[in-house]
């Protein structure tokens, strides 16, 4: 079971880090409430049907800390910061913005992007109204509320009406100093008829730095509104994720959400998209591959609120060594939800007799003209495939992944940027021990 | 200096079951051998444990490709050595392309040497010669951009594995029924192509119930498998026959064998009916 009491994040503590913040009343006052209701939240049991697989018993919140300065960025590992040319960039390093660029043209349709503290300021009427008050809320459990009452840097991408982004933002959250605490949160609208492309990733400036990420992840898409949002986790081995993550789609609206989950000692993610008006449609795409001691854990709802919305959700994952991976699934039907199309799917392969894949599908359907299937296999390496390979001269291991890389190869293709595509099959790679 | 193939009293178990019962068979390179027998007569077994199938359990016997011991090579090594199965069932490979495939098989067959990671061969040459391979097979190009063996026919299964006989030039090849389940034009696509393909340096074994296979590449042996041995060997001719006339005759020359194999798919009929009678 879960626990998250710390010294590191009493009462006390708490005031001294409002004291350095600098902040406006409501968000204070925002603060303040948030942290009540976690302080109430670590006294009521986690929701057992979500957390009862996680075992994070290793989780000591009391060893991470928000550090106070921002450490000078000693190069972290990106996957994707210099693969292409964004129309903006921003890098936050143990919770400290570091970077914000966006191109001037971008900045003169009205576009935001940015550091959330400075840009929640700034530009309040237009950010406020969204701000942990429709996708994650902080009352949700006690990570959500640890972070609404925490949180520090973090992205903002804002689109107005009607404007379309033609080339990604990126953003890169780095842990650096041992020890340290992110609670970074991203924050994406998209007004009515707006397109962007958003590619994020965590990451680590090494390998031996311990770390603890409590995030929060607003996707909000308007209607008619296009978003592609990517989350690449790739945190060095020895940090713990918990995170909040969550899209609403409006009417006619489109979120194509893909996640990486490559790093962190444990990590777990509830995940949801809601389709919240008539023809409202989401794909998510995960790729997971998990090795040695690596715990990912994913809570998966696909909530269709209205008629005639669509959602499709396929994960793949991968497992070697001693790894464990969760996936806990569930399509939800509300009566009004007529001529729903839900899908979800989640395989796991099995790479080792010691891995352990759990993969959990559900359905909970209240309305009655509605198409929803859903699916899950996990299996071992099939011996007649690497048995063929071999006999033309693949060695066991390039066949077992030749076959891994396969496997995935079936989210890749239904990822239209080429620039995610591969850097998720060269992560992948990477995680093979094979290419650079 | 031609190669040699040498099978010597191999005796094969699928599961504590023996199959093969001593099976001596040399193939050089540039000959054609014909391998005939009834269903269930070891024939697979004998081309899987030569390509070294872990699920085939060599109980007794030598195979040798010249003095290099195939024995002690796990199924890649073999492949380097030179060996090759196009398989009577194809393993589909989801999400692999073809080039993709295949070009890891060609670096490692051409460089035996080669380590994972390692260079491939380079792209333009590579794309160059497999394109003229599937020219000349009659293989749409696109083909190579699909994943092996996902969605395909029989018949286009069949033609991938002598796509991949053609690409990878072994000393041996073993084609386990290559010509059953292709349309007749298919059949002499395939004929035609191991034809081109299996000069001097390629010793071919041919697994085959048909005879068109054998009228476009005609044996220098054929063989007859009958409860895990070959009991005879003659020509072309013998094939000839024993298309024409089934299996009869050489159950009455050799009725020992005729017992075991029918013993062999009794008991095999049994096995299988336990589960369904329980
Ligand atoms: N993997 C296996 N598991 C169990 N039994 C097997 C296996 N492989 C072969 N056998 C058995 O060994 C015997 C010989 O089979 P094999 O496939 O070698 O015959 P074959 O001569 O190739 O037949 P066909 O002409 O039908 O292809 C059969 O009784 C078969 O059931
Ligand atoms: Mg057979």
């Amino acid at each position: 079971m879960v626990t998250a009491t710390s010294d590191s994040y009493t009462r006390e503590a708490f005031e001294t880090f409002l004291a350095g913040r600098d902040e406006p009343d409501w968000m204070t006052d925002q603060r303040r409430q948030a942290f009540e209701a976690y302080r109430g939240l670590l006294e009521t049991p986690l929701d057992l049907e979500e957390y009862k697989r996680v075992d994070a018993r290793t989780f000591r919140p009391s060893r991470y800390h928000l550090q106070e300065k921002s450490a000078d960025e000693t190069g972290v590992d990106t996957l994707m910061q210099h693969r292409a040319e964004y129309a903006g960039q921003v890098t936050h390093v143990d919770g400290h913005t570091k970077n914000v660029s966006l191109d001037l043209e971008m900045a003169e349709k009205g576009v935001l992007f940015g550091d959330l503290a400075t840009m929640l300021r700034d530009h309040e009427d237009k950010l406020r109204p969204y701000f942990m008050t429709r996708a994650v809320l902080p009352d949700a459990d006690r990570f959500s509320a640890w972070h609404a009452a925490f949180w520090t840097g973090g992205a903002v991408l804002y689109v107005p009406r009607n404007v379309a982004l033609d080339r990604p933002l990126h953003s890169l959250i780095a842990l650096q100093t041992d020890g340290a605490a992110d609670f970074s949160h991203t924050l994406v609208i998209l007004e009515d008829g707006a397109e962007a492309t958003l590619l994020e990733e965590t990451a680590s400036a090494n390998n031996d730095a311990t770390g603890m990420h409590v995030g929060a992840v607003e996707l909000l898409v308007g209607r008619n509104a296009r978003l592609r949002y990517v989350q690449l986790q790739n945190w060095n081995h020895k940090v713990y994720h918990f995170a909040h993550q969550c899209g609403r789609v409006g009417g006619n609206g489109s979120l194509q959400w893909t996640v990486g989950g490559l790093g962190s000692r444990l990590a777990h993610i509830h995940q949801d998209v809601m389709l919240d008006e008539r023809g409202a449609e989401a794909q998510v795409n995960g790729v997971t591959f998990t090795i040695e001691r690596q715990v990912l854990s994913y809570y998966t709802k696909q909530a269709h609120n209205a008629e005639d919305t669509t959602s499709d959700l396929l994960y793949k994952e991968v497992l070697r060594d001693d790894s464990r991976c969760i996936w806990r699934g569930m399509i939800r039907v509300e009566p009004e939800a007529q001529k729903t199309d839900g899908y979800q799917r989640s395989d796991a392969l099995m790479l080792s007799s010691t891995c352990r894949a759990d993969s959990i599908p559900g359905l909970e359907i209240e309305a009655d003209d509605v198409r929803c299937t859903h699916g899950a296999t996990g299996g071992r390496v099939d011996e007649e495939q690497l048995f063929y390979c071999m006999c033309r001269g693949l060695s066991r291991f390039e066949a077992m992944h030749v076959i891994v890389e396969g496997f995935f190869q079936q989210v890749f293709d239904r990822i239209p940027t080429e620039l995610v595509r591969e850097t998720l099959s060269q992560a992948v790679e990477r995680k093979l021990g094979i290419g650079d | 200096m031609s190669s040699i193939l040498k099978v010597k009293d191999l005796h094969v178990s699928v599961e504590e079951t023996p199959i093969l019962r001593g099976v001596d068979l040399e193939i050089k390179q540039g000959e054609i051998h014909a391998l005939m027998g009834p269903n269930g007569s070891g024939k697979s077994t004998l081309a899987y444990a030569l390509a070294g199938h872990p699920k085939y359990e060599i109980t007794k016997g030598s195979i040798h490709i010249d003095d290099v011991d195939i024995l002690e090579l796990d199924p890649s090594g073999r492949a380097r050595q030179g060996l090759f199965l196009a398989f009577q069932y194809p393993v589909t490979i989801p999400g692999v392309k073809v080039a993709d495939f295949l070009r890891h098989a060609v670096s490692n067959i051409r460089n035996p040497e080669r380590k994972e990671g390692e260079g491939l061969i380079p792209m333009r040459e590579y794309r160059k010669e497999l394109r003229s391979r599937m020219e000349e097979l009659g293989m749409d190009p696109e083909f190579a951009r699909r994943y092996l063996n996902e969605g395909f026919s029989g018949g286009e299964k069949k033609r991938m594995e002598i796509l991949q006989l053609a690409m990878l030039q072994p000393r041996f090849a073993l084609l386990d029924e290559t010509d059953s389940g292709l349309d007749s034009d298919a059949v002499r696509v395939v004929s035609e192509g191991l034809n081109r393909l299996a000069g001097s340096e390629m010793g071919v074994l041919i697994i085959t119930h048909h005879e068109r296979l054998l009228e476009f590449n005609k044996p220098h042996f054929t063989h007859v498998m009958l409860g895990g041995r070959i009991v005879e060997t003659g020509d072309a001719a013998l094939a000839h026959e024993l298309h024409a006339n089934g299996y009869a005759s050489v159950r009455e020359r050799h009725p020992q064998a005729a017992q075991e194999q029918q013993q062999a798919d009794q008991s095999k009929v049994e096995n299988q009916e336990v589960p369904s009678g329980a």
